[in-house]
């Protein structure tokens, strides 16, 4: 006979039965039941309370992607819980697996408009993989079963389960169930279809320009390995997603860094004129693939990803092949024939050399600029033995960080690629770090996004998490204000920023920190943050108007790139 | 099939009767910009799930979109585009008919022809049900148009397949689209 349980206790019994051993959270009225279960119960589960309810969200983002497990987070009803709804938005865009749990007005008082009351499943129905109200405790169990089940498997993504306050005080006899009954849930689990996998090879084997584009699919199924080998097996010039960042090393020969709007020109011209591109659990968004008309034209397109819903979706592709990415390409590997493909190689190293002459770091100029910032970043932290994380926010400062950066390790990158969240790289990195202990991790935020959530300073040094913090300031909105000088007739409205001493915000949490200004100091800035025993904010003030390219116009083909402009004659250095 | 391979299709879609669900469905059509024409919705053969019937305009390939992302959602159990199977299809709709004694017989020889049914009379209006295709329907509205149309509901289109074979919504097949595009 199973024993009686409360709400609040279920909740937290069902966590630790699925493993969790830290959630992020904010109590308030409608959950206390549950908050006063965790005190009463002494539940061995570390509970982070955050500054601002999107700051936990965000944090079970970063806890999940950096450990691949779900993360958790927990917050009231009402604003506790459309406070989440950004990260939640975040976390559907970018697949990653969170549980989120709210509580509800009483039962008795749903739907009245009664103090703190919000139909939360209503507002993130758009915005999660799945949802439930929870108006009963007998319901509750198998939804959080559930909820689990549903973020983890198949294309991972954020459940949230809203739980009435009388469900939580309610108690039944419970034991965690050990299935789920799902008739209408397929994760796809199952190796892909052998007609679909042999047709690919055959695409592959036959090409004579290939590339693959590997997306944040291949890190979800953990199947770097094997898509390293499938491209040196048959020589396949790798690019990535922006989410791909680190599913391929990104010094690896057979790297051709990433593509889109702001990739490397020389991946945007293999991927505009390889006649097959094989797309691997990347769904091929428009920041890729630029007008989608335009993309890969000369390709036959095997698309492999786990949802059936991307085949097609932006692009017409010539072969699905749905299933999870490691099946997929452990099924591809034997049939995929040794290939060399000299003249292929010999094209995209011309490009390569091509690009690099007109890298921005080529430029004559002692000025801080932020490219110069992130290459000292990837010196100090990444390269040889380096195996810091970096988690960036949205702006400019996440494009070169992704351009300057090489990432080589698996999940060393965690940004916000489809949602564009500002605001997403200091709580992320917090939630990164409680999975991590240990780890080096490095915030890269931009003066505008890093303001949106820079409170959860507070969560750090609660929390003695030694985070290394970089703030990338132009003292401007700079993405905005890159599309104001290019689309806009530089008419700067609303972009420019008035911003605090960031020094003295961080001592005034009791973070060291200092400013740089000029391209000499920046790597020791960076090597005397790294050597410290704590948290380190680093403010690089840098040249202001500096803009990311290349660049493809929204809407443009991504042969239509804004090119870097050449270095003068003779200069670089 | 006219333009471009556009053309109405009809699907149905088998789901979980849960409190949300409709909601859900009706969501995903505005989120995803879904071309939704028609859409009836009522119990099935099986307790607990509930059949839907809807009519969408597109391409075949808009119709794999709406139906990749329909299964998606965890309480559709079953979704299928039944356009080229050719289904039983009909629909059924009530019409309020101004009519004086004077033009009632002219109404109800118009209700044989299109066996439709009066089921309400009064002194100056009729209400007449009809069953069939949309364009039965459309046609008898558009005649009955020239009396005075007070009040009308249709139900939107409701379909099966021929044959014996039974399309129960219990078990999800998954939308086959391995292969070839």
């Amino acid at each position: 006979m199973s024993e009686m349980k409360t709400g609040g206790q279920i909740i937290w019994e069902s966590l630790i039965a699925e493993g969790v051993e830290v959630v992020f959270g904010l109590p308030g009225g409608a959950i206390l039941p549950a908050y006063d279960d965790l005190a009463k119960y002494e539940y061995p589960i570390h509970h982070v309370l955050v500054t601002h309810e999107q700051g936990a969200a965000h944090m079970a983002d970063g806890y999940a992607r950096s450990t691949g497990r779900v993360g958790v987070c927990i917050a009231t009803s009402g604003p506790g819980a459309t406070n989440l709804v950004t990260g939640l938005a975040t976390a559907y865009m970018d697949s990653t697996p969170i549980v989120a749990i709210t509580g509800q007005v009483p039962t008795s008082l749903l739907g009245r408009d009664g103090f703190q009351e919000a139909d939360i499943q209503g507002v993130t129905l758009p915005v999660t993989k799945h949802n439930y109200l929870i108006t009963n405790i007998r319901d509750l169990p198998d939804a959080l079963k559930e909820a689990f089940y549903i973020a983890r498997t198949g294309r991972p993504g954020p459940v949230l389960v809203d739980v009435c306050k009388d469900a939580l005080q309610a108690s039944m006899p419970f034991t965690y169930p050990s299935k789920v009954n799902l008739p209408g849930y397929n994760p796809n689990l199952n190796t892909p279809d052998g007609t679909a996998v042999a047709r690919a090879a055959r695409l592959v084997n036959e090409a004579q320009r290939p590339v693959i584009v590997a997306g944040q699919g291949v890190s979800i199924a953990r199947a770097e390995a094997e898509l390293r080998q499938l491209a040196e097996k048959a020589n396949i010039p790798v690019a990535t997603s922006l989410l791909g960042i680190g599913a391929f090393p990104a010094t690896h020969p057979l790297s051709i860094s990433w593509g889109g709007m702001h990739g490397e020109a020389y991946c945007n011209y293999a991927l505009q004129e390889c006649d097959v591109l094989l797309a691997v659990g990347a769904r091929l968004d428009d920041r890729l693939t630029g007008a989608f008309d335009t993309f890969a034209p000369k390709a036959k397109i095997i698309h492999v990803d786990i949802d059936p819903a991307e085949m097609g979706k932006n692009i017409t592709i010539d072969t699905a092949v749905i299933g999870d990415a490691l099946l997929a390409l452990r099924a591809l590997l034997p049939q995929v024939e040794a290939n060399e493909h000299p003249a292929w190689l010999e094209q995209i190293a011309e490009w390569k050399s091509e690009t690099s002459y007109r890298d921005i770091l080529q430029q004559e100029s002692d000025e801080l600029v932020a490219p110069y910032v992130m290459r000292s970043l990837w010196h100090a932290t990444g390269e040889g033995n380096g195996r810091a994380t970096v988690v960036t926010d949205v702006g400019q400062h996440q494009m070169w960080e992704a351009q300057y950066y090489q990432h080589n390790q698996r999940r060393s990158l965690l940004t916000s690629g489809g949602l564009g969240t500002m605001g997403y790289a200091l709580p992320a990195a917090i939630g990164a770090q409680m999975g991590n202990p240990g780890q080096e991790l490095w915030v890269v935020a931009g003066d505008g996004g890093f303001q949106m959530t820079m409170m959860e300073l507070s969560t750090v040094v609660q929390e003695r998490l030694p985070i290394k913090i970089a703030i990338i300031n132009n003292g401007y909105l700079g993405m905005v204000r890159q599309w104001q000088d290019v689309f806009y007739n530089k008419r700067h409205s609303g972009t420019p920023l008035f911003n605090p001493d960031f020094v003295k915000i961080a001592e005034a949490y009791g973070i060291r920190a200092r400013s740089v200004t000029r391209r000499e100091e920046a790597y020791d800035a960076i090597k005397e943050a790294q050597a410290h025993d704590g948290p380190y904010l680093l403010d690089f003030q840098v040249e202001e108007f500096t803009n990311v390219y290349p660049m493809v116009a929204p809407g443009k083909s991504n042969a239509d790139m804004i090119r870097r402009p050449a270095p003068a004659v003779g200069s670089g250095k | 099939m006219s333009e471009n391979g556009i053309k109405r299709h009809t699907l149905i879609a088998w789901m979980e009767d849960k409190p949300g669900v409709l909601n859900r469905v009706a969501g995903l059509f505005g989120r995803r910009n879904f071309n939704i024409e028609s859409l009836a919705v009522g119990h099935s053969e099986t307790p607990g799930i509930s059949r839907m019937t809807f009519v969408a305009r597109g391409t075949d390939r808009d119709m794999r979109q709406v139906r990749t992302q329909l299964d998606k959602l965890i309480n559709v159990t079953r979704i299928e585009d039944v356009t080229y199977n050719d289904p039983v299809m009909r629909e059924l709709a009530l019409i309020k008919v101004q009519a004086t004694s004077e033009e009632r017989a002219e109404v109800m020889q118009l209700v044989d022809i299109f066996r439709a049914q009066i089921v309400d009379v009064t002194l100056d209006s009729l209400i007449i049900q009809i069953v069939g295709k949309e364009n039965q329907v459309n046609s008898l509205i558009e005649l009955l148009g020239n009396f005075g149309i007070i009040e009308m509901v249709r139900t939107g289109r409701v379909a099966m397949v021929r044959g014996a074979a039974s399309q129960t919504g219990v078990v999800d097949t998954a939308v086959p689209v391995n292969g070839h595009y």
